[in-house]
């Protein structure tokens, strides 16, 4: 049957028809999507209504008990200040590595070349390695490697290991060797996206490539490395299992005060919690808080790196 | 570091049946062939481009006549699998010689784009960028030479009250000229043009062409170009390119009235390309 001409009688735009097809297909995605919404709304909802009783300022930034399952007791002041000394030492190591990692592959390596395609693939294993096993790693790299080596050449004689113990610094460069591949990947891809054009204005101007990617390529990635690092904290900041043999203690007396001492942790103390605790019931309200609390932090980071980059957006569209 | 660059040098004075000597030979192509991989974009292209001229390269798309043109500041060197054979001179110098300095080169061959790509920068500091890559760092130095690059490339009474904004608030037009203003401001003896008008209106290539007519009072200009009566309009020389060789290469009249060769005849009349 052909369609039947505009100018003639019966051709018609709507038909009417029923698309079985496209109706399932719509139901279908639409589903899917409303599934992950009510779950993510379901982990939300549960831990707020369990936990914002147990919010008190005394239990947000008090220190922490010797006996942390006491309700009345119990603190979580140290395992902020902890985490957020994890993260933020975890950026400042992990941002340049990563950075300078991705401009290599983009605008050094040979796009085909062996090299450039054994370093790509190292890159996504090392995002596929499991984060216990990066826990492993710093312990045997950083800590047994690295800080036993410092320990021998600087303080030979010292019966107490200063550098070969788990501490904040391992613990942080562990964690910046797991978010490594995610700051190389968002780097590389806002590098892509500058156009060929800029860079080959630069060079005909006669700058040479470090001139044209630190002052032309750079400042319009810079929205992108921070992206990688919003991902990498947000990968960072709940991960447990790189910091537990690294850094990570399951209570201290006094804050750390150095990067060689151990510190407390929001995540770690997650875990403790829920698996060492004699009376699961009784310090459930301060699991709970202690989750929400996380989560704040986890937010509260990410918020400071968005606006920073709401930031850094605004005055590369004005001028640059 | 590699010595820098001479500066250009006079050549003895044309043969007779040449151009007048007040326009020596300045860039020469000795045999240049050019491949990417395996193919090969420039078989064996011979000839000369003349001092302070406008010489158009023109011919159907693949012919070849933008590689050539990126021969000219060794723009080609950032394609990994592009490999030359032959010579390219500038003043008597071989420019591919191990020796070169290719920053230095670029200084002295200045090249403008296709599509007009001025940095997300404000129109001053588009123009000052090279200067202060040379070290210029005095502000009323840079003021002077930005006023003047901006006032050669006809945009300055466009721009002279918003310097600071950025540049990429102007027209399609006015960005290609910023682009020429900032080529021009570090003081190259040629300048390389890429179809510089070919995604413009009609009347903002006119007012490229305007300038390019001025500048070549200052400039040796080679520029690519897809528009015939544009190479008719501003070019003194023509060099039509045809499959990476060149066919034909004269003066500009004498290519669009006069042409030796039957197939530069059928490409200027319109009956290929």
């Amino acid at each position: 049957m052909s369609t039947p001409r505009l100018t003639q009688a019966g051709a018609r735009f709507r038909t009417g028809h029923f698309e079985p097809v496209s109706f399932f297909c719509t139901g279908l995605t639409g589903a899917a999507t409303l599934l992950i919404l009510a779950m993510l709304a379901l982990i939300l909802v549960n831990i707020a209504w369990h936990g914002a009783g147990g919010l008190s300022p005394r239990f947000m930034f008090g220190s922490a008990d010797r006996d942390m399952f006491d309700v009345n007791k119990a603190g979580v002041g140290p395992m902020i200040l902890g985490t957020a000394a994890r993260v933020i030492l975890m950026t400042i190591f992990v941002i340049p590595v990563g950075v300078t990692t991705a401009i290599y592959l983009t605008e050094y390596a040979q796009a085909g070349a062996l090299t450039t395609r054994v370093i790509r693939a190292a890159v996504n294993n090392l995002a596929g390695v499991p984060s216990i096993v990066f826990g492993l790693f710093g312990l045997g790299f950083f800590i047994s490697a690295i800080g036993g080596t410092l320990d021998n050449l600087l303080y030979a004689g010292n019966p107490q290991p200063v550098w070969g113990k788990p501490a904040l610094i391992w613990a942080s460069m562990t964690l910046a060797v797991m978010t490594l591949p995610v700051v190389i990947v968002a780097t590389e891809e806002s590098l892509r996206a500058i156009p060929v054009g800029l860079r080959e204005a630069s060079l005909a101007l006669g700058a040479t490539k470090l001139q044209t990617v630190l002052r032309i390529v750079l400042p319009q990635a810079l929205p992108g490395i921070l992206t990688g690092g919003i991902l990498a904290v947000s990968r960072a900041a709940g991960e447990v299992a790189p910091i537990l043999f690294t850094g990570a203690a399951y209570y201290m007396a006094s804050l750390p005060r150095s990067l060689t001492d151990q510190f407390m942790d929001l995540a770690y103390h997650v875990f403790v919690l829920s698996t060492q605790s004699p009376d699961i019931e009784k310090s459930r309200p301060i699991l709970y808080g202690t989750v929400v609390v996380l989560l704040l932090l986890t937010f509260a980071l990410n918020l400071v790196a968005i606006l920073i980059r709401a930031r850094v957006r605004r005055s590369l569209r004005q001028l640059g | 570091m590699p010595a820098p660059l001479p500066s250009i040098k006079i050549e003895p004075p044309a043969p007779a049946n040449q151009p007048p000597a007040d326009h020596p030979e300045l860039i020469t192509f000795e045999n240049l062939s050019l491949f990417y991989g395996a193919a090969q974009a420039l078989k064996n292209i011979s000839f000369g481009i003349r001092e302070r001229l406008v010489t158009a390269f023109i011919g159907p798309s693949g012919c070849g006549k933008s590689t050539l043109l990126r021969c000219l500041n060794r723009m080609n060197d950032l394609i990994d699998s592009v490999r030359i054979t032959g010579t390219v001179r500038i003043g008597g110098e071989d420019i591919y010689a191990k020796d070169v300095d290719v920053i230095e080169l670029r200084k002295h061959v200045g090249m403008v784009f296709q599509r007009s790509n001025p940095f997300p920068k404000s129109i001053y500091d588009n123009i000052a960028y090279a200067l202060r890559l040379q070290g210029i760092k005095r502000r009323s130095e840079l003021d002077d030479i930005v006023e003047k690059s901006l006032r050669s490339a006809a945009l300055w009474d466009e721009v002279k009250d918003r310097l600071y904004a950025s540049a990429l608030g102007l027209s399609g037009g006015q960005q290609q000229r910023l682009c020429i203003a900032r080529a021009i401001a570090i003081q190259p003896e040629i300048l390389l043009m890429d179809e510089p008008a070919s995604a413009l209106d009609p009347i903002a290539t006119a007012r490229i062409e305007d300038l390019i007519l001025d500048l070549k009072q200052q400039f040796t200009i080679v520029i690519v170009t897809h528009n015939m009566q544009q190479a008719a309009r501003i070019s003194d020389h023509t060099a039509f390119f045809y499959l990476g060789e060149l066919i034909e290469y004269d003066t500009t009249t004498r290519i669009f009235t006069n042409p030796a060769r039957k197939q530069t005849e059928d490409y200027v009349t319109g009956r290929f390309g």
